[in-house]
């Protein structure tokens, strides 16, 4: 009898064990799946848009293969989609074992490069065509002047904010780094968390530290010590470093940042129990066309640039972003002439339909004189043609290894383990020993 | 029958299968991540041999010590609740009231995946709204600790989750080897007037002390191999503190495309644990197993 018991215990464990394995896997596929896929041909693709979480871009691209799928009938797309991190991860995995799906999504500059020299993807110079893009966007996904991935997205990084918090303290919308340094200071005095920010993930510090480089030391200074004809120890990227710690002090950031993942920072923002959230506008359909989020919420939400700095050289319109993601055709594809014709047909109705249902913005040129526009969607839209630059995400310009020792110094600085000079110190000599 | 079992060809035709599937899952992979070790690759293009310059860079690199020192300490914590668990399934065991529903709790962390686990316990370790905050508000506490983010306590913080996953397994292993103790001998005992701290001491743990030796061995290759809910929970941060050499490995084969390096490390973890399992078997070495 015990022995029985003892059995179908384990027994429920295992089921248990196999039900939730199975309830976790995330793998899902394009609309409605067929088991034999015939004589079709089967066009593999990868994204990172799961429909909970990413619900804006996902129904854009189920649309868009729907679409696809109508008008090519002996062409069947399936879609594999998984949250970034983990997509991230996947997809190096898969090239490791030649088994690269044939279309996937990849992210510019020196994260592509081990792909590129790894003959992994496929030269689009055939499709991709300079003047359909914003310019530059293209040239971040080009090795030796050839592109190996089309751009989707195009990304500045402005500061959003809770009006109605600004409002109960009679706080506006700062245009220098001192008002700026006055709203933290209020709402610090209040109790109100005065900035959310997900500081597990790392890039996300780095922006804040990004844009008070840029601030300050003009937008050389960053670059030029990534690209090496500068150094990091520039008095400007260390006085940027000693803001951050000042930040840290006047307790800016919500409570436990380095623990807390991006998606669980945006929690606090969402949830209006912290006043300020700097993220790039990937987050854009959340606070304009996003259906499950509350319009009382949505009308909450403003925006300002990050605040320029006293005796600083950079200007108010320069900002952090670039493109954000591209998408890759296999080098190894069978399919690759099938592949390619679709990246280009999602490419083109990616630029359209993003607009229209107003709240990715594309990196194709784009129309926006129709359609009923949401006005954040114009205004952002309107800053970008602005733009007098745009620094591409420092994590991403690096290589992996050096993108690491930043990222280790940006959360070290965040959380009080380093000090500035030795944070910038650190990184000149990985940026140095690369060399 | 008996004729074709002791046929030594037979006796081979039937393990193949058995041999074949550890060596391709098991073995050859060992080998192989053995020999990436060797190797400068980023797992994506031409792999270029190095010799041992990856296990040189190893054995200098104060990361991988640190991680080992990490998952060390978490192979001393997880032995330590041992005797935790040994106690509640000695409770257990001896027919109180309300057992049978307290074995069912204990066992419920076991149904649930690792990932889902790690989610529970990070809505529980959130520094502003989670439970443990909240909780220790209640209690008057001012400065609540931020938990995963507190270099300083981040790694004992996940220790909590973890010790408290396994629980159910291993008490489930107590429980079964104490319920195999005959009743005879505890019954003599109890007419010999004996208390049921002297039967627990001096007959049920020296009847299932084999069983000891299982769980030790198991808690201590398991903590040293373990990965899931740090990678989840916190990712080996912040800035490495909560490194174990497993999300070690993970990180810099994957995230930072050192197979050739991450590949080195798998083989020193295999190496380290292969040694703690050789040590404790010596240690725990018992004269004699009890048959009954």
């Amino acid at each position: 009898m015990k022995k029985k018991a003892f059995s179908s215990v384990m027994t429920l464990a295992l089921a248990g064990g196999l039900i939730l394995g199975g309830c976790s896997s995330s793998t899902g596929s394009s609309g409605d799946e067929k088991a034999s896929s015939g004589d079709k041909t089967v066009v593999k693709m990868m994204h990172l848009w799961p429909e909970g979480s990413s619900n804006a871009q996902y129904t854009i691209v189920d649309d868009i293969i729907n679409a696809y799928e109508k008008e090519h009938p002996d062409v069947d797309i399936q879609t594999e989609i998984l949250g970034n991190e983990q997509y991230k991860e996947k997809i190096k995995v898969l090239s490791a074992s030649n088994e690269l799906p044939d279309v996937g999504i990849t992210w510019a500059a020196g994260y592509m490069k081990p792909f590129v020299d790894g003959k992994m993807f496929a030269p689009l110079d055939d499709i991709a065509k300079e003047d359909n893009f914003v310019a530059g966007t293209l040239d971040a996904f080009s090795v030796d002047e050839k592109p190996y991935a089309v751009p989707l997205e195009l990304n500045i990084t402005p500061v959003y904010y809770n009006k109605e918090i600004f409002k109960k303290y009679n706080l506006e919308a700062p245009k220098t780094y001192d008002e700026f340094l006055n709203v933290v200071e209020t709402l610090a005095d209040n109790g109100v968390t005065p900035i959310t920010l997900g500081n597990k993930d790392r890039w996300t510090g780095s922006m804040w530290y990004m844009y008070l480089a840029d601030r300050i030391g003009g937008p050389e200074a960053l670059n030029n010590a990534i690209n090496r004809s500068g150094s990091f120890e520039d008095p400007a990227l260390v006085q940027a470093a000693e803001e951050i710690e000042k930040l840290v002090k006047m307790d800016a950031f919500v409570k436990g940042y380095n623990g807390l993942s991006n998606d669980e920072a945006k929690g606090y923002f969402m949830n209006e129990q912290a006043a300020m959230y700097l993220m790039a506008t990937w987050e854009l359909p959340n606070y304009t066309t996003t259906p499950d989020v509350s319009q009382e919420f949505k009308d909450k939400v403003g925006y300002f640039k990050f605040p320029t700095y006293e005796g600083g050289k950079g200007d108010i319109d320069s900002y952090v972003g670039g493109p954000g993601v591209g998408l890759f055709v296999s080098e190894q594809s069978k399919v690759k002439d099938e592949a390619k014709e679709f990246v280009s047909y999602l490419v083109e109705e990616w630029g359209k339909r993003s607009v229209v249902d107003a709240g990715v913005i594309p990196a194709t040129v784009v129309d926006t004189s129709n359609g009923e526009l949401h006005p954040m969607y114009i205004d952002i839209l309107n800053d970008l043609g602005n733009a007098t630059n745009l620094t591409l995400y420092a994590d991403v310009q690096m290589s992996a290894g050096v993108a690491d020792v930043h990222l280790n110094q940006i959360q070290a600085l965040f959380g009080g383990q380093t000090t500035p000079e030795k944070f910038a110190k650190t990184q000149e000599e990985a940026l140095a020993a690369e060399k | 029958m008996k004729n074709v079992m002791s046929n030594k060809y037979v006796i081979a035709l039937y393990t193949l299968p058995a041999l074949l599937l550890i060596l391709t899952l098991i073995y050859i992979p060992i080998a192989l991540s053995g020999y990436y070790g060797l190797m400068d690759w980023d797992g994506i293009g031409e792999m270029t041999f190095i010799g041992l310059d990856n296990y040189i860079t190893l054995v200098q690199d104060k990361m991988f010590w640190t991680s080992t020192y990490h998952s060390f300490l978490l192979a001393i914590f997880s032995t330590a609740s041992l005797l935790l668990y040994l106690v509640i399934s000695l409770i257990l065991a001896s027919k109180i009231k309300g057992s049978d529903l307290l074995r069912k709790i204990y066992l419920i962390p076991m149904l649930l995946s690792s990932v889902a686990i790690a989610q529970l316990w990070m809505k529980i370790f959130d520094p502003t709204n989670g439970m443990a905050n909240r909780l220790l508000e209640m209690f008057g506490v001012e400065n609540t600790p931020i938990w995963l983010a507190d270099p300083e306590i981040a790694l004992y913080a996940i220790f909590i989750p973890i010790i408290w996953q396994f629980a159910g397994f291993y008490i489930l292993i107590y429980y079964a080897a104490l319920k195999n103790v005959p009743d005879e001998i505890i019954e003599a005992a109890k007419i010999d007037g004996a208390s049921s701290f002297q039967i627990a001491y001096k007959i049920k743990l020296p009847l299932i002390s084999g069983i000891f030796k299982v769980t030790i061995m198991l808690a201590v290759v398991g903590s040293l191999k373990y990965f899931d809910l740090i990678y989840v929970m916190t990712g080996g941060g912040p800035n490495g503190a909560s490194e174990v050499m497993a999300s070690y490995m993970y990180k810099e084969a994957f995230k930072l495309n050192n197979f050739g390096y991450g590949s080195a490390i798998g083989f020193g973890l295999l190496v380290i644990a292969l040694f703690m399992t050789w040590l404790i078997s010596k240690l725990t070495k018992s004269k004699d197993d009890v048959q009954f």
